[in-house]
């Protein structure tokens, strides 16, 4: 028998609602008990002045492998997502081959096994080869353990092929996940379209053609009863439309990552590679709609959207370049930082969108302290201050815009099934 | 000549850029210095075509990744008229084609001993890159539809030479706005020596938000040409449209191009500008394009001694500072 005492912390489970100071008992892997007092063979970690949360999800990290192995491996990746704490994430499609079979769906989580960082939940495609033209054999994937299906950054363009997708995923109950992106209208796009990209000639990629697509998916769910789930939303029209979608009772989700409620198009004064992703950067009254959503309950989720890219990739002319940014490493300072710090959201809401909502999302039973749950553990030590530093990211990829800021709060200590995986160094 | 060389003079110790990317981030200031050393190198050029001592060693090189003639030509005439060497490198004939990324082959082109960068790409930001990335200076000779700085330099050397000052003059810009870095150039350069300028064109290529940038937008030429001083036809960029802006070009000539009939409409002093090279019959007409207000081929003898200019205060002996 194995336990973990976490003596003194704050105890933070909006699974049920749960936010005081107490001890908390891991026994073999399980939550066992609260208010537990020591005793017996216990390994006893002093969390006082820390926060003591259910494992930090994010369901939406880009692993490359297999395929781009340069950018980042299974193992890089979710060694990254421990470092940024946390013990669950959900990974893309946009693999080389793509996630569309049962043999790369059982590659991934056997790969993700034998490496034994954090859980790893594969989000599998929606369409053969991610070309959005016929229904991948999405039953034999989920028998193979996906979780979920996307063609991640190729939006699914064909309306009637969404609708069967969002039908036939309703007998495994499973969510549709889409990028919205009518790509018509984004086309050689290298960010959003506003004044920014007028004065600096390059060539932008409208908000509308991001709630042109939003504005299809929900009626589409609204009309076959589907699970819509929206990826990082930026725009505010798509964030409007949600919480108008959720208010009617439609089965809408949605999450939005960290770039797009810190950063507007501005950055690409710089025409620093690192403020190119897709969705693009936009302006500041779209990042004020997101801050509001996320304030209201409408942005269900945070996530990252960690997309590493190799330096000699990135490091290319504004249209060369490739869309996206690591995120695993950095997002739970930013959330720290630019959302609770400021009031815009409390602990409690914060550490909801990042645990038991995702977790519902995906349908995965994670995300909560309950007694008896898998012991997945996020301890965040909310007031350490530091520099984010790039070249200490446990990611094969160092592309970001947030080099050299200062953040508050970061994760101390991941346990994964009652196992301590990652403890911070210092 | 040696009387221009003197009044030449060294680099002013308040020129302290390296690079020359863009007109956005130069002051009033720095265009003037740049324009009046530029009416310099012109006397002195139309005097004597001999070299002038003021950039021997020095070596420049032009690194095209798009078709230019004329810049190109200008560029490396201005060069060796300062005693300068220049080489020219084309990315179809180069290892670009060979799949070698943009940092390296600049890099490796450094490498050999370069003092300066001339670039042209088709990417806007591109020349940033390579300022951030060489230790030799770059000058911007065109960035997709970014800024072309000496393009706008000389287009604005061209106003000044005719009507005196631009403090107070109506400069518009007609055609493919949206796409024109030569526009964009303008706009910061003649904004900051106190013109007011209209961008003019389809309602595709001009939109409300250009005056955002300080800038009138207007979708009728025949209702701007009446309190125009200054006319600037801007060519139809159909290599950097991806959807067509109009219906045709026949359509667009009705409304757009610059006739002997719309001529008659302006102010008698109208001074004619083209950043060339111009679609005759489409931007502007033939009749109008040589006409007498036309300063087209003075734009171009002007595209040289701005080139002159710039180069010089990038390369140039500098005055020492105070402290130093």
């Amino acid at each position: 028998m194995s336990s973990i005492l976490l003596q003194n912390g704050r105890v933070i489970d909006p699974s049920q609602s749960l936010d005081r100071v107490t001890n908390l008992l891991v026994v073999d892997g399980r939550i066992a008990a609260f208010d537990a007092q020591p005793g017996g063979e216990q390994s006893i970690v002093n969390v006082s002045g820390k926060i003591v949360c259910p494992g930090l999800i994010d369901m939406h990290v880009h692993l490359r492998e297999p395929g781009r192995e340069e950018d980042e491996t299974i193992e890089t990746g979710t060694a990254a997502a421990l470092a940024g704490g946390f013990a669950s994430i959900a990974c893309m499609p946009n693999t080389d081959p793509p996630t569309d079979s049962q043999g790369v769906v059982e590659f991934i989580r056997g790969q993700a096994a034998r490496i034994d960082n954090c859980n790893v939940f594969v989000v599998a495609c929606v369409s053969k080869g991610r070309e959005g033209k016929e229904l991948a054999e999405i039953g034999q994937l989920v028998k193979a353990g996906a979780v979920a299906f996307s063609d991640d950054g190729a939006p699914v363009a064909n309306p009637e092929l969404m609708r069967r997708a969002f039908e036939y995923c309703l007998m495994f109950d499973k969510p549709v996940l889409n990028h919205s992106e009518t790509r018509e209208l984004t086309e050689h796009g290298v960010m959003h379209e506003g004044l920014v990209s007028l004065s600096l000639g390059l060539p932008g990629m409208p908000a509308a053609a991001e709630d042109v697509m939003t504005s299809r998916d929900i009626a589409l769910a609204e009309a076959t009863g589907g699970k819509y789930h929206l990826m990082h939303v930026s725009t505010a029209g798509s964030v409007d439309m949600v919480r108008r979608a959720k208010r009617r009772d439609v089965r809408v989700t949605t999450e939005v990552s960290p770039h797009h409620f810190t950063l507007t198009d501005e950055g690409l004064r710089t025409f620093d590679s690192n403020y190119k992703m897709n969705p693009p950067l936009r302006g500041k009254e779209h990042v004020e709609a997101i801050l509001a959503g996320l304030a209201d309950g409408t942005i269900d989720v945070i996530a990252s959207d960690h997309a590493p890219h190799a330096k000699e990739k990135k490091m290319q002319e504004l249209d060369q370049a490739p869309f996206g940014i690591v995120g695993l490493e950095t997002m739970l300072g930013l959330v720290i930082t630019k959302l609770i710090e400021p009031g815009i959201l409390d602990w409690s809401k914060a550490i909801r969108k990042m645990t038991i909502n995702p977790a519902k999302i995906l349908g995965i039973s994670k995300g909560t302290l309950q007694i008896g749950a898998d012991a997945d553990i996020t301890v965040i030590d909310p007031t350490a201050k530091w520099t984010v530093d790039p070249a200490k990211f446990r990611s094969k990829s160092t592309n970001t815009p947030f080099a050299g800021m200062e953040l508050i709060g970061r994760a101390e200590m991941v346990i994964v099934g009652g196992k301590v995986k990652y403890r911070i160094n210092k | 000549m040696t009387g221009e060389i003197n009044e030449i003079g060294l680099v002013p110790a308040n020129w302290t850029r390296r690079h020359l990317l863009g007109l956005e981030d130069l002051s009033a200031e720095e265009i003037t210095l740049i324009l009046d050393k530029a009416a310099v190198f012109k006397r002195a050029m139309a005097k004597d075509r001999s070299r002038l001592p003021l950039l021997n060693g020095k070596t420049c090189v032009t690194l095209f990744f798009e078709n230019s003639t004329r810049t190109r030509t200008s560029f490396s005439l201005a060069a060796r008229r300062l005693g300068a060497d220049t080489v020219d490198f084309s990315a179809s004939t180069s290892s670009v084609a060979k799949g070698e990324t943009f940092i390296d082959t600049a890099k490796n082109i450094e490498a050999m001993g370069i003092d300066a960068v001339i670039v042209r790409h088709h990417t806007p930001g591109a020349p940033q890159l390579l300022a951030d990335n060489l230790r030799c200076g770059v000058v911007n000779a065109g960035d997709g539809a970014h800024e072309h700085p000496t393009q706008g330099l000389l287009d604005i050397l061209t106003i000044r030479e005719r009507k005196g000052s631009l403090e107070g003059l109506t400069v518009a810009m007609v055609g493919d706005i949206f796409h024109s870095r030569t526009a964009r150039s303008n706009i910061w350069g003649l904004k900051k020596l106190g013109a007011h300028v209209i961008v003019c064109g389809p309602s595709t290529l001009v939109s409300p938000r250009w005056a955002e940038l300080g800038v009138e937008y207007s979708y009728s030429l025949d209702a701007i040409l009446p309190r125009v001083d200054v006319l600037n036809l801007l060519r139809i960029q159909f290599e950097r449209q991806y959807t067509r802006p109009f219906p045709s070009v026949r359509e667009y000539a009705h409304l757009y191009a610059m006739d002997g009939a719309r001529l008659a409409k302006t102010k008698p002093d109208i001074l004619i500008l083209a950043p060339g090279p111009i679609n005759r019959g489409v931007e502007v007409t033939p009749d109008v394009a040589d006409g007498t207000q036309s300063a087209i081929l003075e734009q171009v003898t002007n595209g040289v001694a701005v080139r002159m200019a710039v180069l010089w205060l990038l390369l140039g002996a500098r005055e020492m500072m105070n402290d130093e």
